[in-house]
């Protein structure tokens, strides 16, 4: 009886072992046919296959980088993503600061309407109006403030939360030593914000990186382009070279790979923030 | 101490400055232009009542399907990431080998654009060579081989299954969390009683999830209704009409200079996720948010 007991144990964790290498593989196959492709030559690349190739075309990877424009691409990449990380990791920290400390009827109110705009919808149409109003159409500092004004809402929603775990004893501390308020801020608050700081600034970094739609309405020129939309408009044009579009692919998801590995820690405690009554 | 000195309000101005002229304002805009005539190809714009929203609402046009599918995906991937992910959940908060890998694999999908998924899938699903057709032959089961985003029947389960894949990773972590956060002495109690691994998770894991539960049905509801990028790149919104969505569908209205159609169908989005948007912050930012 004992000893079938602890059969049927091994079972089920052999199963369940099974199981979660299954459900793992099916996950990271479409990735490795990417990975795989990418240094096959066209015509092998036409069938797309998991066969591993026997003599890997590395030159694929300088072919598409130049072919694909991907240094103007990939530097576009970096002043959105990273302009965009410091204006908007500076800003929501600022406001979710304020709004968490100075506990006024107004500031509760400008929370909860900030807040909002993690549901709310971008009407794309008339924002348009208010680009070409603003004169920031068809400029890179256009998309650079428009994608801190979207990820304002869930960033301050973050640092918020995290805000109110600071004791405030060391702000009135700080102050009667003579702190004013923006030095307060910067040199005692911020530091000790820094948990909370590093995970908004990989969550916007990984966002900013993947988004392609604010390019796709409000810039007109290709030298503007990220890396994202040029990797799609690259499909486009090359849709018969696999092997090309798949090592763009690979050079493009690189960094947000690269990111999610060292920062994964940081990712996942940002996403379960405040889905978890703690 | 005053605190107003300590904390002056200015400190908002630019986070609100940003959010109320990009944000905010488009969307109230969006409210007024929907009942004009605003077009590309006019100069003039006039008031013309609620004829932009007939349009939408009419059966003479495609709008109301798109206005459906947009419905119809938010239902299916909501229900279908929540369930997934609650059994991807529930696995890998088991005893299993190499946890990290797998929890770190199955959220892998997440962190990719979801333009580059959608084109790994066209790929992947095409009908002569995609890896999908191909493994299906392979093991004998020709007839299942289909022609997927390509089929009018077949393209929206398609796209479906695609952004059902690129997100359950998602949710599977959030509820991760929520289980780990579930204190131990009730499974200890259950088992002292005799209680099965399907008796603990009906009665100790899943009432006790509830509240992660709603909060990630709010997540992939605000998500689902705002689909664009998975549907853009696998078959923007086609074939015909199969997979349109309302943001494909607003992009298109934009692309012909039909601004008028476009603004109405997001300020349509925008009233119904203010009522989606009074779910989320009842539940996020009252409840987790400021304890989290």
């Amino acid at each position: 009886m004992n000893s079938r007991m602890k059969n049927r144990k091994q079972l089920g964790i052999l199963g369940v072992n099974l199981l979660a290498w299954i459900l793992s593989l099916l996950l990271l196959a479409p990735l490795l046919l990417i990975l795989v492709n990418s240094l096959k030559t066209s015509k092998e690349a036409s069938y797309m296959s998991l066969a591993l190739t026997a003599d890997p075309q590395w030159s694929n990877y300088t072919t598409v980088i130049e072919k694909g424009k991907l240094y103007t691409t990939f530097l576009n990449s970096l002043i959105y993503s990273f302009s965009s990380v410091l204006l908007c990791t500076l800003l929501s920290s600022m406001a979710a600061y304020v709004m968490s400390r100075n506990n006024r009827k107004l500031h509760g109110f400008l929370y909860i309407f900030i807040v909002l705009g993690i549901a709310m919808p971008i009407n794309f149409v008339t924002l348009m109006r208010v680009m070409q109003f603003t004169r920031l159409m068809n400029k890179r500092i256009g998309i650079v403030l428009l994608y801190t004004a979207t990820q304002i809402p869930f960033n301050v929603f973050l640092i918020h939360s995290f805000v109110g775990k600071i004791p405030a004893e060391i702000d009135e501390a700080a102050t009667i030593d003579g702190a004013a308020p923006m030095g307060l801020f910067l040199r005692v608050v911020l530091p000790l914000l820094k948990p909370v700081l590093v995970t908004v600034m990989v969550l916007t970094f990984l966002n900013t990186w993947n988004e392609f739609v604010m390019p796709l309405y409000f810039l007109d020129h290709s030298s503007k382009w990220p890396m994202t939309l040029a990797v799609y408009n690259f499909f486009g044009m090359y849709f018969k070279d696999w092997n090309l579009v798949c090592a763009d692919i690979v050079l493009t998801s690189a960094p947000v790979i690269l990111v999610y590995l060292i920062g994964q820690k940081y990712i996942v405690a940002g996403m379960t923030a405040g889905a978890i009554k703690g | 101490m005053n605190k107003n000195r300590m904390y002056p309000t200015y400190f908002i101005f630019g986070a609100l400055l940003l959010y109320v002229v990009l944000y905010v304002l488009p969307s109230v805009m969006g409210l007024g232009y929907s009942f004009t005539d605003w077009s590309e190809y006019s100069r003039e714009i006039s008031y013309v009542g609620l004829d932009n929203f007939k349009t939408v609402f009419s059966s003479n046009y495609n709008y109301l399907r798109i206005l459906m599918n947009t419905l119809r995906f938010t239902v299916v991937t909501t229900i279908a990431k929540n369930v997934i992910g609650l059994l991807l959940a529930v696995l890998l908060t088991k005893k299993v080998r190499l946890l990290n890998f797998h929890r770190a694999v199955m959220y892998m999908p997440c962190v990719l654009s979801a333009l580059i998924v959608g084109m790994i899938f066209k790929s992947i699903m095409d009908p002569k060579v995609g890896l999908l057709n191909t493994a299906l032959r392979a093991v004998g089961l020709d007839g299942l081989a289909q022609k997927w985003i390509y089929d009018s029947k077949l393209a929206f389960p398609s796209v479906m299954a695609v952004d059902i894949w690129k997100g359950m990773g998602y949710i599977m972590t959030i509820l991760i969390a929520g289980i780990m956060s579930i204190s131990p002495v009730y499974y200890e109690a259950a088992a002292i009683d005799g209680g099965n691994a399907w008796q603990c998770f009906r009665h100790i894991t899943l009432p006790l999830l509830v509240p992660t539960l709603t909060v990630t049905t709010v997540l992939n509801v605000i998500y689902g209704l705002k689909v664009f990028d998975t549907v853009y790149a696998l078959t923007n919104g086609g074939p015909g009409f199969a997979t349109e969505v309302l943001y494909t569908g607003v992009y298109k209205e934009f692309s012909k200079g039909r601004y008028a159609v476009g603004t109405t169908l997001s300020t349509i989005m925008t009233l119904v996720m203010l009522v989606v948007g009074y779910f989320m912050i009842k539940h996020m930012v009252k409840g987790g948010g400021d304890q989290a």
